[in-house]
């Protein structure tokens, strides 16, 4: 499988740029001391002769320089690179928790009403039909609030990682039927093909066969499914962060740089540059990933 | 509504240490010559109808299999033969307690095994594999040919240690005829022949007594079936199996089986040595059956007389009265309608020694040899 992977050269150069993504957002700290900033100080509003009367940038191109290599912020006058590293990270790791939580129910719930179908199936699949209907972003921007206030007094404020699990929550309750329907279909059709019959001849447990026997044939739209949502739910953090309804002030966040970015970009174009080709990038590199991953684990592409 | 044949983990706590024991203790004993090592009675299994969405209600059934019997003894190779639909592969599938009988019982050495569960059942099914038909479905896609002959291994570990298998089963890929290096490649490495052939190999891992054969040639180029075919002979003589062989091709079965039965919606019509149902057929269908067998000889194949039977076959969830071949039959009288002939040997048979005294299922029995005339 690995010398497969080794040697698709896009899936090689796109699981280094992801790596190097998830790198950038693990270690965000630690470039940040290097580097000798942080994404919270007001560097612009501290120091005189960064940000004009309006609060925009003296220096050409956002205020790029030896010093600050990104630029700073409008208004605020924070630095750029650590606000972005810092926000990779806090998007990343919610969108990883995501996706996570999100493969895991999809194949438990997906396997479990294929093989066992009758009611079990039944019941799910009547589940599914359900959450399908919620319109998802509506659901979002009008339940976070909701979420949130069951664990914190709306008078208090909210700590962040509150924040945090609630956009965790919120996503997977509607984030795992796509997969679980692909799942259980791919289920039905596998059950009845003749290897099945014959594990369930040598004696096999049905605990045996859904992990020998079908989930290795699952390995492919899992891990599909699994790349693509991945950087959907990046996206979608990012969206609703732009909404107002994600990680709020001081809590970097890549999506509502964008946020602030359209805000500014008739002045600033430079700050929604960077956050703008650093998703891009991260997003189409991490696709091509999953169709790499998939053409590997596929014993019958020829490579 | 699917059913699900595989019994869970639940039902097999029930009473098992003793069954286990017992079968085990079955299991061991040879057979005794001339008792039947596996015996079918009234083996009858019927698929529910239903109507409706949320409130399920039968409205009927399809009787696949109604009231088949019959014995296999060691080391032979009963063949059965069928068109499509006739129950054929039902009947394996219930010998393998794929699916549960809904009457009558499937005896190994004496042992109903319909009625075991849990360990007891894996027990049995070390002694009765099974090659299936289709070698493309059969064969896990994602497992490489030493995992997928290996797997009977990792289930019945006590058949061979740990650090064993990959010999054994680079000595069942030798038995089979295929190279032994092929261990580490997958399925879709092998042209049909050979994934066959792998089918096989598993089949023998955990040296079964009997293999059930569902039309184990039928998806392979003629050329390949022959080879298969010889494969077969040559184990059943070096490992003293029995073979139970599925298929609609007659000459295939004829070329392998020691006896035959042939089926017709879902019961047996005639059985016997396959000299006396091939060269003295009795029962009309059998005859109609050999009549469509194509003749390589070109020279007098416009003489033959054939039998065309007209008409479909009739359903299985609204089977005839009395007969089940009476529809198509050409003998059709009105006792067919009313009485169900029963597998016998027919009456004006009975005392003389010809091979056409053998069990036939018709009230108006005749011999005919469709093959030469």
């Amino acid at each position: 499988m690995w010398r497969r992977f080794r040697r698709d050269r896009t899936g090689m150069v796109c699981a280094g740029v992801v790596l190097f993504f998830f790198a950038l957002g693990l270690l965000a700290p630690v470039i940040s001391r290097l580097y000798g900033k942080d994404p919270y100080t007001l560097y612009g509003q501290d120091r005189p002769g960064l940000l004009n009367e309006y609060g925009y940038p003296i220096k050409p191109n956002g205020g790029i320089d030896g010093e600050f290599w990104f630029g700073i912020e409008p208004i605020l006058g924070r630095d750029v690179l650590t606000q972005l590293l810092y926000g990779i990270r806090t998007s990343l790791l919610i969108a990883l928790a995501v996706t996570v939580a999100t493969v895991v129910t999809a194949i438990v719930l997906g396997v479990a009403a294929g093989y066992l179908g009758g009611r079990t199936d039944y019941l799910i699949g009547r589940t599914i039909d359900l959450l399908l209907a919620f319109p998802a972003q509506l659901f979002f921007i009008a339940f976070l609030p909701v979420v949130v206030a069951l664990f914190v007094d709306p008078q208090d404020e909210t700590p962040t990682y509150v924040r945090v699990l609630a956009l965790i929550a919120v996503q997977w309750f509607l984030g795992w039927m796509g997969l679980a329907r692909i799942l259980r279909a791919q289920v039905l059709s596998l059950r009845e093909r003749e290897f099945i019959e014959a594990a369930k001849l040598s004696g096999a447990s049905p605990w045996r066969i859904i992990h020998k026997e079908l989930l290795p044939n699952l390995v492919t739209p899992i891990l599909v499914q699994a790349t693509l949502m991945l950087p959907n739910f990046v996206t979608a953090e990012a969206g609703l962060s732009f909404l107002g309804v994600g990680m709020v002030e001081p809590t970097p966040d890549w999506g509502r740089m964008f946020a602030i970015g359209a805000k500014v970009y008739q002045n600033d174009l430079t700050y929604m540059f960077f956050p703008g080709v650093a998703m891009v990038v991260f997003i189409v590199a991490f696709n091509l990933l999953g169709d790499s991953i998939r053409d590997a684990f596929d014993p019958r592409t020829t490579r | 509504m699917p059913e699900n044949p595989q019994p869970t983990a639940a039902d097999s706590g029930a009473g098992a240490p003793d069954d286990v024991a017992r079968v085990e203790a079955v299991m061991a004993e040879p057979v005794s010559r001339g008792e039947p090592i596996l015996s079918v009675r009234n083996l009858v299994k019927h698929f529910p109808l239903t109507q409706g969405i949320v409130f399920r209600r039968q409205v009927g059934a399809v009787r696949a299999v109604d009231g088949v019997s019959f014995d296999l003894h060691q080391g032979e190779t009963l063949g059965i033969v069928g068109e499509s639909g006739c129950g054929k592969s039902t009947v394996a599938k219930l010998l393998m307690n794929l699916e549960r009988p809904t009457a009558g019982e499937v005896l190994y050495k004496g042992e109903d095994i319909t009625r075991l569960s849990g360990r007891a059942l894996k027990a049995v099914r070390r002694n009765i594999q099974m090659v299936f038909q289709d070698p493309y479905t059969s064969l896990n896609p994602r497992m490489t040919v030493g995992d997928i002959i290996g797997e009977p291994f990792d289930i019945h570990p006590d058949v061979a240690p740990r650090g064993d298998r990959r010999r054994k089963v680079q000595e069942l890929l030798d038995v089979v005829g295929l190279n032994p290096e092929y261990i580490n490649r997958y399925p879709h490495q092998f042209s049909g022949g050979q994934r066959q052939r792998i089918g096989i190999a598993r089949g023998l891992a955990l040296n079964p007594e009997i293999i059930i054969c569902d039309e184990p040639v039928s998806a392979l180029d003629v050329s390949v079936q022959a080879q298969v075919i010889n494969l077969m002979e040559k184990l059943q003589d070096e490992f003293n199996l029995s073979y139970m062989f599925i298929a609609h091709d007659l000459s295939v079965v004829r070329h392998i089986s020691d006896r035959v039965a042939v089926m017709y919606l879902g019961k047996v019509v005639e059985v016997g040595t396959d000299q006396e149902i091939y060269e003295h057929p009795t029962h009309p269908y059998t005859q109609a059956l050999l009549s469509a067998v194509p003749v390589p000889d070109p020279s007098g194949r416009d003489q033959r007389e054939r039998i065309v039977l007209t008409g479909d076959v009739p359903s299985p969830a609204n089977p005839p009265s009395g007969c089940r071949f009476r529809t198509r039959c050409w003998k059709a009288e009105e006792r067919c309608a009313a009485e169900i002939p029963l597998l016998a040997v027919p009456e004006r048979f009975k005392d003389s020694d010809t091979p056409a005294a053998h069990e036939s299922a018709c009230h108006f029995a005749e011999e005919k040899d469709v093959v030469h005339a």
